[in-house]
């Protein structure tokens, strides 16, 4: 079957910018051609109109949590999927913070069966640095990587040790596999359940300062430093964690990193009222630290646009703020809220597909421009379309969002994976 | 003036009239405390729920004897005889509570904010008697009571407030509290325990006893506790004593006519000397007394008793 994406602005960083077509058979990208296929050329292909519209390679979420196996009322790997392709993202990391633990051969198996029953976007399992998620010693790097594995990482339960962190950058550098290191100092960040700060004294709320974060991220540019091994910095959320990496890369250390949504949208003052869907870890943080987020995003210290997507269900998040679950939902706002950095002139569309796709397929290792003979995973974004976030209408199985209700101008309306659409909004 | 508030949730969202009106109204309620039959029928018929989901003596006893001096009928729960020990929400538990069509619920709870969050859920008044390290109100006004009882008015007196301001939820209320009725308020203590961006409520901050204790009119100090040297926020009760502990010798640097005041419990000989406590200086026991009168109004006003009166 034939596929002409014709007319729009087709965006590949490095690669192509321009108005041109694109013509996919049998699911991969066959022909590209500037300034558009006349009408009788291919009278026969399907003709997905992108007039106006932003067409990108497939948009990449390299940091996201499907609660499968082990907590699937809260987001299963099929929902997850549905609720990517609705946020225009044609492949997904799944953090290994599951029940069981994606630290082995299996786990990771099991995942891959039940993303491919789901036939949706790709699903990349990032498994664990250590077994268990405990912190005391080295996974099977070697037998996770067979089984499919993309990158490790202790998300959600980072890893204290430094002797660790070391030999987990020397020993995973073996089989290819990124580090991606979660980077919070636990004891600085005991009791905290939001942002130190005045917000924070206002309500009564144990805080968790800037340096709980910074702390580790300048031990693993550190060790990235001593072994040389690149360490992908997750989420970042402080201004000294941006400055630290933006110093680092000026030396020349192999250190990347990413921020989510949040964290250059909104600040701590979300939290006010006890609002728990503000609330995660990292916390939002000040204004400063939002505008230095920003900033990063904009001079390359921060390389990746990815969305901690944390489901939790009513039951973790209906209760007293210091005992609700940490996290929120992202993949469906993602985009929306990344327009607006764009819209703001803080970045511009090319960087923007920069930072959530061609960046992550880099760091990760995977192929994802549109050439001829690549299977045709793409997003196509209509940067005008005006709408009001409805998490009611979210495919996620949650609606921990600080977003619902909110407004928004731009969105994804077109995901494809491997030539077939995902999800199309109609337009 | 009429009161219109349906929850006291914390210091910040009363206004100085509003906290006039409850001062007013408690010092014309403390007198029924001092009659032989201390009883009167403003509140007969309607029912008060004290719900204790963090051990306190004092202030459920102070809600409880308050309740029933104004006829009103008050059940108490802890946590323990609730179902929370059986894993029920807080939600549910005051839904449960709700269905049973109480006028008020009086709430103690170690999370901030839980007030907050039934009292947007659940038709009763809620009524925050201390939730996590956020606000005390009826302990912030019943030391309003008690300060202006002694000094005729709050407006322009300085007031140190010295202790674990961190996790004090007292030191939080009564900064906003005295602040907008005009006072200076001084926190001290040491400054693992001075958490970031007090200042905002209006407040000055400083790491020296003497400094907060110079000239001030009123002294309050604040419980130490002992487990707090777990997180590394002082090294021993003895040193704290030393530096921070109110003694009869510190004492000299403020006022001749200072007020010591303390929101109990008490360590006799850590943050406040035997003598000093006992001292002609100290009000602590008034406090307690004041507590009941404050809370007789606070259960009035929030039960519409002023609107009532107003409309006979």
């Amino acid at each position: 079957m034939l596929m002409r994406i014709k007319g729009g602005r087709v965006i590949d960083p490095g690669n192509l910018d321009g108005i041109m077509d694109i013509l996919i058979a049998d699911g991969n990208i066959v022909e590209i051609k500037k300034e558009g296929f006349a009408d009788d050329e291919y009278p026969e292909a399907r003709i997905i109109d992108a007039s106006d519209k932003i067409v990108t390679p497939g948009l990449i979420d390299m940091h996201v949590h499907l609660r499968e196996p082990g907590h699937e009322y809260k987001e299963t790997i099929e929902t997850g999927c549905l609720s990517a392709a609705f946020g225009g993202f044609t492949a997904i990391c799944c953090m290994p913070n599951t029940n069981p633990v994606n630290d082995c051969r299996q786990v990771t198996e099991y995942i891959l069966q039940k993303a491919q029953a789901a036939d949706s976007v790709r699903v990349y399992p990032v498994a664990a640095i250590s077994k268990g998620l405990k912190g005391d010693g080295l996974c099977e790097y070697a037998e996770l990587k067979e089984a499919g594995a993309i990158a490790v990482s202790d998300d959600g339960n980072p890893v204290q040790n430094s002797q660790l962190m070391r030999r987990a950058l020397e020993y995973s550098k073996g089989f290819d596999l990124p580090v991606i290191s979660h980077c919070e100092d636990l004891d600085l960040a005991a009791g905290g359940a939001m942002n130190e700060g005045g917000v924070a004294t206002q309500l009564g709320l144990g805080g968790i300062p800037n340096a709980s974060e910074s702390i580790m991220v300048m031990r693993d540019i550190a060790l990235c430093e001593l072994t040389g091994v690149p360490v992908h910095i997750a989420h970042v959320s402080t201004r000294e964690s941006v400055r630290a990496i933006k110093d680092a890369k000026k030396r020349g250390i192999p250190v990347t990193a990413e921020t989510a949504p949040h964290y250059f949208s909104i600040t701590d003052g979300a939290v006010k009222e006890y609002n728990t869907n503000a609330k995660m870890y990292p916390p939002l943080r000040s204004d400063q630290d939002r505008e230095a987020v920003c900033q990063g995003i904009a001079d390359g210290t921060i390389d990746v646009i990815a969305t901690d997507h944390a489901p939790h269900s009513f039951i973790e998040k209906q209760v007293e703020f210091d005992r609700a679950a940490n996290g929120i939902i992202g993949l469906e706002t993602s985009v929306s809220l990344s327009l607006k950095l764009v819209e703001n002139g803080v970045i511009s569309m090319e960087v923007l597909v920069e930072k959530m796709s061609t960046n992550p397929a880099r760091i990760l290792g995977l192929e994802n421009n549109l050439l001829i003979g690549r299977p045709a995973d793409i997003t196509i974004i209509d940067p005008e379309r005006s709408h009001r976030v409805n998490a009611d209408n979210f495919k996620s199985l949650s609606r921990n969002t600080p977003f619902d209700g909110w407004d928004m101008k731009g969105k994804a309306v077109l995901t494809m994976v491997g030539g077939k659409i995902i999800y199309q909004e109609q337009y | 003036m009429q009161f219109f508030k349906k929850d006291i949730l914390d210091m910040e969202s009363l206004s100085v009239d509003e906290i006039t009106l409850i001062l007013d109204t408690a010092d014309r309620m403390k007198e029924i405390s001092e009659r032989p039959i201390k009883k009167v029928p403003t509140l007969r018929g309607k029912t008060v729920v004290l719900f204790f989901y963090e051990p306190s003596t004092r202030t459920r006893t102070s809600f409880d004897i308050a309740a029933k001096r104004l006829s009103a009928d008050s059940i108490s729960i802890s946590a323990s005889s609730s179902s929370m020990v059986k894993g029920e929400t807080l939600i549910d538990t005051a839904r449960n509570l709700e269905a049973m069509n109480p006028d008020v619920i009086v709430i103690r709870h170690s999370s901030a904010g839980a007030p907050h969050m039934l009292a947007g859920m659940i038709k009763p008044s809620i009524v925050n008697a201390g939730d996590g390290m956020h606000a005390h109100p009826s302990q912030s006004l019943l030391d309003l009571m008690t300060v202006r009882e002694n000094k005729g008015e709050i407006s322009g007196l300085r007031i140190a407030v010295i202790g674990d301001i961190s996790h004090s939820r007292v030191a939080r209320s009564n900064s906003i509290g005295f602040t907008k009725m005009g006072a200076h308020v001084i926190l001290a203590g040491p400054l693992t325990m001075i958490p970031k961006g007090i200042e905002a409520l209006g407040v000055s901050v400083t790491g020296n006893v003497e400094e907060a204790i110079r000239d001030a009119d009123v002294i309050m100090m604040l419980r130490i506790q002992k487990e707090r040297q777990q997180n590394f926020l002082f090294p021993s009760e003895r040193e704290y004593s030393i530096v921070y502990g109110l003694t009869k010798e510190k004492l000299k640097k403020a006022k001749d006519n200072v007020l010591i005041m303390h929101p109990g419990p008490i360590n006799r000989g850590v943050e406040i000397a035997y003598d000093v406590a006992d001292g002609p200086y100290s009000i602590i026991l008034d406090q307690v007394t004041n507590g009941v009168a404050v809370r007789m109004a606070l259960l009035y006003l929030v039960t519409g008793g002023a609107r009532n009166a107003d409309a006979d």
